[in-house]
């Protein structure tokens, strides 16, 4: 019984952070999949969103800045718009340029934030983080939540209370995973819409055909930038949920470039860029294969270490999780190489009946 | 306290010249070689090489395993002091065939198959290089900070004990004219040299004109991967240090530096990199305390004892204040850069925008 437990809220954290990179994954589907905008600071936009919330949503503290305790809800829609600002701006500065241009910027922007949230100790706490971020749900637990309107509206204190004692100690758990897969499929079906509707269409468009485009009277200016801030938008959101994930933030690992940009990459190309449905399928796949991966690592180092002794175990283990690395890399190679639509090509929208 | 002029220079010279002005310039001339690699790549294959820090990085690495082969590591060697400072560049030579070497096989097996779709797709595989070549590092020599060269390096006097430097700044500072005066030579006046510079102008015209363009993408491979090694090991030497995230930490300092030069133009990616170089080491100046001090002297000249005691405020306030912190060092590269593609996207030098 505690094994099915255990393994069942294995498959819940694999589906929380699998949501998380399939929102990820569609952000970078509408700046590249449909536009062709080459992002390459993910990182920095989810950490902007993921900081901005953080600061909003947790408690007083004197160590950074915040800790406005504002609801859950709000927090993240702060998280949106901030990311979204930073768009707007690296956009509004390279978007005219050619695609290579905005991937240069965009690693520049990633690199800036990580400093500005390294340095500005005041406002972020440094490298030593915000802690005991609130998560979706289980904030409700504590009882200076569950006092406040609304919730107060529902169970008096001792009521709460009582709930929450009976209950298991992992049951936001599910709750939050429906929450996360809810806003997939929320931002999916309004991509399809978008996808399917003039807007995408100009978007692939200028995609495939610059100058066609701007010949035909679009704005390609302007709609490029409109497509640079929704996919920011999105990241915004994906950066607001992994910080009530993984509930303490601190610059450098937790946006390490590798995990986020580079993982979100392999994610769109091999679920097959311009898909939505595919950058979906990207996301679950291949976070489902990475954090597998970690296990076979794991056992896999101490079942070499128990057989040779004189290797560390630790060190193996070290080394294992950069050759996943190495080949995450090469799958991206062979991906571009041989199958550059990936699992699920691009649908264009079926042509007008005559 | 505040000196008269003559004596505010000398202080100003001694400390200002040898604790910023040299250390800038040394870094310059770091990123002056790795910008004529990124410069060649974006002007000729038309791509910006996001892996070319990494294969600074992994020259560094090979340099210093034919250091430790040869047991060129040691200061017990009975050599003359700057000899056994020049033991890495020594080393570094077989270092440039194996580099030559790995750039050619990326080239062969992950660029070229990738020539005939959008540049943007090879921008991509640079990308997974990048991810590649920083996992296989840590798996070869282990993810830890390693000494590349051993000891505490002593500045030597120049000029009458005006300038101190310390060898491998002199090595360094010698080593880039050699290089960058060689690189000149042979793009001016070798046959290659100007076939390189013809389709960097216009890829269509050299192929009508007969130039083997495929020859030329090979020589830019060569050229890229010696000055890759030169940087590289000049910065290993600099920091006396390797690190895995040495090679990506380049990157936008050297992307800025041949964006503020020109893509495409050698000379522009020089002074680029120089002026990126200085900058990023003149920002940690206290500045203030210099302008407090020109106030408190033009106030005593003009017999105006506010505006004297105005500036000698301003100089107690700031003293040893450095105008921007040394945090921000990575940002100002980034500034520069995007100021340049606002501004003036084909950079100083007139160089190429797509």
């Amino acid at each position: 019984m505690d094994l099915v437990l255990g393994w069942s809220l294995y498959l819940n954290s694999l589906l929380i952070m699998g949501g998380i990179y399939a929102l990820l994954a569609l952000g970078l589907n509408v700046q590249w999949g449909f536009t062709g905008l080459f992002n390459a600071g993910i990182a920095g936009f989810a950490a902007v969103g993921a900081y901005t919330y953080a600061i909003l949503t947790t408690f007083a503290s004197d160590a950074h800045l915040g800790g406005w305790e504002l609801p859950i809800w709000l927090g993240m829609v702060a998280a949106m718009v901030a990311s979204g600002l930073v768009s707007l701006l690296i956009g509004a500065i390279c978007i005219r340029l050619r695609a290579d241009y905005l991937a240069i910027a965009t690693i520049g922007i990633a690199e800036i934030i990580k400093l500005i949230l390294k340095n500005e100790g005041k406002i972020t706490n440094g490298p030593q983080g915000i802690q005991a971020i609130p998560r979706g749900w289980e904030h409700v637990a504590q009882a200076e939540v569950h006092g406040r309107a609304p919730w107060s509206w529902l169970l008096g204190p001792d009521g709460w209370q009582g709930l929450f004692d009976s209950l298991p100690n992992w049951w936001f758990q599910p709750i939050f995973m429906a929450t996360v897969l809810a806003a997939v499929a929320l931002v999916y079906v309004l991509l399809e819409r978008a996808r399917l509707s003039p807007w995408g269409r100009v978007m692939t468009a200028i995609r495939e055909n610059e100058a066609a485009a701007r010949a035909a009277g679009k704005n390609v200016t302007r709609l490029r930038l409109e497509a640079f801030v929704v996919g920011g938008v999105i990241i915004g959101l994906a950066g607001a949920f992994f910080a009530q994930q993984i509930r303490f933030l601190e610059p450098t690992n937790a946006f390490d470039p590798t995990k986020l940009t580079f993982l979100v990459w392999v994610m769109l190309i091999a679920g097959g860029s311009g898909n939505n449905r595919g950058a979906i399928l990207g996301g679950m796949l291949v976070w489902a294969l990475w954090s597998a991966s970690e296990i076979v690592i794991r056992a896999g180092s101490e079942a070499v270490g128990g057989l040779f002794p004189d290797i560390s175990v630790a060190e193996l283990a070290t080394k294992a999780s950069f050759l996943r690395m190495f080949l995450i890399g090469l799958m991206l190679q062979v991906i571009l190489q041989r199958f550059p639509s990936g699992i699920l090509p691009e649908q264009r929208p079926a042509r007008a009946k005559t | 306290m505040i000196d008269t002029p003559i004596t505010i220079w000398a202080s100003f010279g001694e400390f200002f010249v040898n604790r910023y002005l040299i250390s800038g310039l040394v870094l310059g001339c770091i990123y002056a070689l790795g910008a004529i690699g990124i410069t060649l790549t974006f002007g000729i294959l038309r791509f910006a090489n996001f892996a070319h820090g990494e294969v600074m990085m992994l020259a560094a690495y090979l340099t210093f395993s034919v250091m430790v082969l040869f047991g060129m590591t040691g200061t017990q060697m009975d050599l003359p002091r700057l000899a056994v400072a020049a033991l890495p560049l020594v080393a570094a030579i077989p270092a440039v065939l194996l580099t030559t070497g790995v750039m050619l096989g990326v080239d062969r097996y992950f660029y070229k198959p990738l020539r005939t779709r959008p540049t943007i797709v090879v921008v991509m595989a640079s990308f997974g290089m990048m991810l590649m070549i920083r996992a296989l590092v840590p798996i070869i020599w282990g993810p830890n900070q390693q000494s590349f060269v051993p000891g505490i390096s002593r500045a030597q006097d120049y000029f009458g004990g005006a300038i101190k430097l310390h060898d491998k700044q002199v090595l360094i500072l010698i080593g880039t004219v050699l290089i960058v005066a060689g690189f000149s030579y042979f793009l001016r006046y070798t046959r290659t040299g100007k076939a390189m510079r013809a389709v960097s102008d216009s890829p269509e015209l050299a192929r009508v004109t007969g130039i083997d363009v495929e020859r030329v993408i090979t020589a830019t491979w060569i050229i890229g991967a010696f000055c890759a090694v030169a940087a590289g090991v000049f910065l290993a030497m600099n920091t006396q240090q390797l690190e895995v995230t040495m090679g990506f930490r380049m990157l936008l300092p050297m992307f800025a530096a041949a964006i503020l030069g020109g893509i495409g133009r050698p000379v522009g990616a020089i002074v680029g990199g120089l002026i990126i170089g200085l900058a990023e080491e003149l920002i940690a100046y206290p500045w203030m305390e210099v302008v407090g001090q020109v106030f408190w002297w033009l106030g005593n000249a003009a017999a105006s004892p506010a505006l004297a005691s105005w500036g000698e405020a301003v100089f107690e306030a700031n003293l040893g204040q450095p105008l921007i912190s040394p945090g921000y060092k990575a940002g100002v590269a980034f500034a520069i850069m995007v100021f340049m593609l606002i501004v003036r996207p084909a950079g100083l030098f007139k160089g190429k925008v797509f």
